[in-house]
């Protein structure tokens, strides 16, 4: 069984097919890439895995069970979580904040335990800071656990919210451009944390990327989407050769001569 | 229950209680009269209202413009219950305080479940309708007393209970707001799209928040109906609950000692400006006007007046001259979490409470720089929490 398997999803917005009979699937322990143009359907793709979408048709199963139609905090829950494109913190609270409300599903103390601060408030409360500042340490971000999320550097909050995505525990991580507008050096850097995620906490992940040599570099197979449909799939070098990509990516050569 | 948790409680405790005393003081003294008696009690009531709306509109981050309407309904429910119930007065006031407090917990549920679903801005105008309904609702019903209203009801409130109410409303939403409840509730505040892709299932929480805020608005208004005696449902029209919200937006959206602050000065202003007659709404326009302009975050922004801040002042008094702050006194702190995590620090090593073993590798040790970081934002915004350690051992450093 694989851990996730979408069967030939789509989802139609008016007249536009975002995304057009998708089937894939991903195992334990494996990083997929997924790649394509702008507006090629990738970020649709996550929305749908987490229950933002419906899909129009198709089905998407998480350990070989049936997750359309559920809400999405249902979808985290069950073993997934992601990070967004254009970063969504929570500004005003603290990068530890942000961790622990990531947390938030795995904590399950009571509203009586909250306002008369029985003992279970404070145990679950000590544990989960410590959890927390630990997910942040694996980023170099324990230093700043007390910053506002707003006031952190481009690059950490980028982080940060991968570690927010961490602290449900899930069995499968979904990264939209984490590498956007990061510098080389912290491009670098990145990627070594995620393969060190990948290990550490035993997930499988999938990752939107623009950057190609992080892509080819971490990703174990690659997806590439155009209009909303596969093009083509298999081993970063296979990608590299494959002619439908280039196309995709750089016109077709001769149609811009004509 | 951690040490400097204890600590932190009994200070606030004796605080509260010196408060009341003064003051219960100076009213058994006789140095505060009657007029400035229901104006103290009318505050503690504006308070527990202000900070009620706060916790829907600040804290959640949802527009309530018909919080008046929750009054009314915790109101009625009280005085129809001192009314009729024959139980000795302050049985019934009791009876009347949790039976209030509970059917407008139950009204906040029904005008909340076609509101609280959806994104955007409908439960402001699904409660303003509600408070408009809810006065022409009043006129109507026979038992509510009609236009006349209801008269007679005793006169049961008095300082002391408002002001311990006062001080229970002040504790639920704090207790409320640094619990994993709370944080769900902040979160959606800040974003609710990445809230619900953290786990938090939004209109649980909405509804939760919603509710408690009715709950304690309902308090207010069984308060209120036995401090006035009388009720008519103009009372509790549309000025009423934007009466409310000025004073959360006065304040500062968020923060509840904002709230107090903001009760006390327009509860009083009002009455300081009665001698200007004509030019009273003119001139209290004017102030509210001039504090957004210069301080649009309202008198506290999103910050607490707390132990910490005294604390700083305390020692700037002594002379032990708090270190000059450096130019960046932007530096971004923690406004909601001082707590819990700098206490944790210290204890990093007494192991991870049976959680898995992500990564613990590096847990904080107490003295580590990030204590010393902490140290120094909260030093800026003076919100000091480890008493003077952060402070000495900084000093040490730059000499
Ligand atoms: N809610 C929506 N309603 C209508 N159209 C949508 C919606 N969401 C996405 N689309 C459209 O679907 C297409 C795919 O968008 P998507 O955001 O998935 O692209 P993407 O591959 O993530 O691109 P990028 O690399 O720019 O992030 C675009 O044409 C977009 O305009
Ligand atoms: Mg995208």
């Amino acid at each position: 069984m694989h851990l996730l398997e979408v069967n030939e999803m789509s989802i139609q917005f008016g007249g536009l097919k975002a995304v057009d009979d998708i089937t894939f699937s991903v195992d334990k322990g494996e990083i997929l890439g997924l790649i394509g143009p702008n507006g090629a359907g990738k970020t649709t793709i996550f929305n749908l895995l987490t229950s933002v979408y419906t899909p129009t048709s198709g089905d998407i199963l998480l350990n070989g069970k049936s997750i359309v139609g559920n809400t999405t905090w249902q979808t985290v829950d069950s073993g997934m979580a992601r990070t967004f494109q254009n970063i969504r913190l929570f500004k005003n609270l603290s990068a530890l904040d942000n961790v622990r409300i990531g947390f938030h599903g795995l904590e399950h103390y009571s509203l009586a335990a909250t306002l008369l601060r029985l003992p279970s408030y404070w145990r679950d409360e000590k544990a989960l800071t410590q959890k927390a500042l630990a997910i942040l340490d694996i980023f170099g971000l324990k230093d700043i656990a007390g910053v506002q999320a707003q006031n952190l550097p481009y690059g950490q909050q980028r982080k940060l919210e991968i570690c927010r995505a961490l602290a449900s525990n899930p069995q499968l991580l979904l990264l939209d451009e984490p590498a956007a507008g990061m510098n080389p050096t912290e491009t670098q850097e990145l990627m070594s944390m995620i393969r060190f995620v990948k290990e550490h906490f035993d997930l499988a992940i999938i990752l939107i990327e623009h950057d190609m040599s992080l892509v080819m570099n971490i990703c174990e197979r690659l997806i590439v989407l155009d209009y909303g449909r596969i093009i083509a799939r298999g081993l970063p070098e296979e990608i590299k050769q494959n002619q439908a990509v280039i196309t995709a990516y750089l016109g077709n050569p001769l149609e811009e001569e004509a | 229950m951690p040490k400097k948790k204890i600590r932190s409680y009994l200070i606030n405790i004796a605080a509260a209680l010196l408060v009341f005393s003064v003051v219960y003081l100076a009213l058994q003294l006789g140095w505060i009269n009657s007029y400035y008696r229901s104006i103290l009690i009318l505050i503690c009531i504006n308070s527990i209202m202000t900070i009620s709306l706060n916790l829907a509109t600040g804290l959640l981050g949802e527009l309530c413009l018909g919080h008046a309407g929750f009054m009314a309904v915790g109101a009625y429910t009280a005085a129809l219950i001192s009314l009729n119930s024959g139980l000795s007065p302050y049985l019934s006031l009791t009876l009347g305080i949790l039976t209030g407090a509970v059917t407008a917990g139950i009204t906040a549920f029904i005008v909340g479940i076609p509101a609280l679903r959806l994104r955007g801005d409908y439960l402001a105008i699904i409660t303003l309708a509600f408070g408009q309904i809810i006065t022409i609702l009043i006129r109507s019903l026979g038992f509510t007393g009609g236009a006349l209203g209801l008269n007679g009801i005793p006169l049961l409130t008095d300082f002391p209970l408002t002001f311990w109410m006062l001080i229970v409303t002040m504790y639920i939403v704090y207790a409320l707001i640094r619990s994993r409840q709370g944080r769900a509730i902040l979160a959606i505040r800040e974003d609710d799209i990445a809230a619900e892709a953290s786990g938090i299932n939004v209109t649980h929480y909405k509804m939760l928040a919603f509710v408690i805020s009715a709950m304690l608005a309902g308090v207010a208004g069984a308060l209120y109906a036995h401090y006035q005696g009388v009720l008519t449902p103009e009372k509790f029209d549309y000025n009423y609950s934007i009466d409310f919200m000025v004073m959360v937006v006065f304040g500062g959206m968020g923060s509840i000692t904002g709230s107090i602050l903001a009760a006390v000065v327009l509860t009083i202003l009002p009455q300081l400006l009665y001698g200007f007659s004509d030019y009273r709404m003119l001139l209290y326009s004017i102030l509210l006007i001039a504090l957004m302009i210069f301080k649009p975050s309202g008198l506290l922004g999103q910050k607490e007046l707390s132990q910490r801040v005294f604390q700083r002042l305390g020692r700037q008094l002594w002379g032990k001259k708090a270190q000059t702050v450096p130019a960046e006194t932007d530096i971004p702190t923690t406004v909601v979490d001082e707590d819990t995590y700098l206490t944790e620090q210290g204890s990093g090593d007494s192991g991870v409470g049976g959680s898995s073993t992500r990564g613990q590798e590096n847990l904080p040790v107490s003295g580590t720089p990030i204590a010393e970081a902490e140290g120094k934002h909260q030093e800026r915004l003076g919100l000091d929490t480890q008493g003077d350690e952060p402070l000495a051992r900084k000093q040490k450093g730059r000499r």
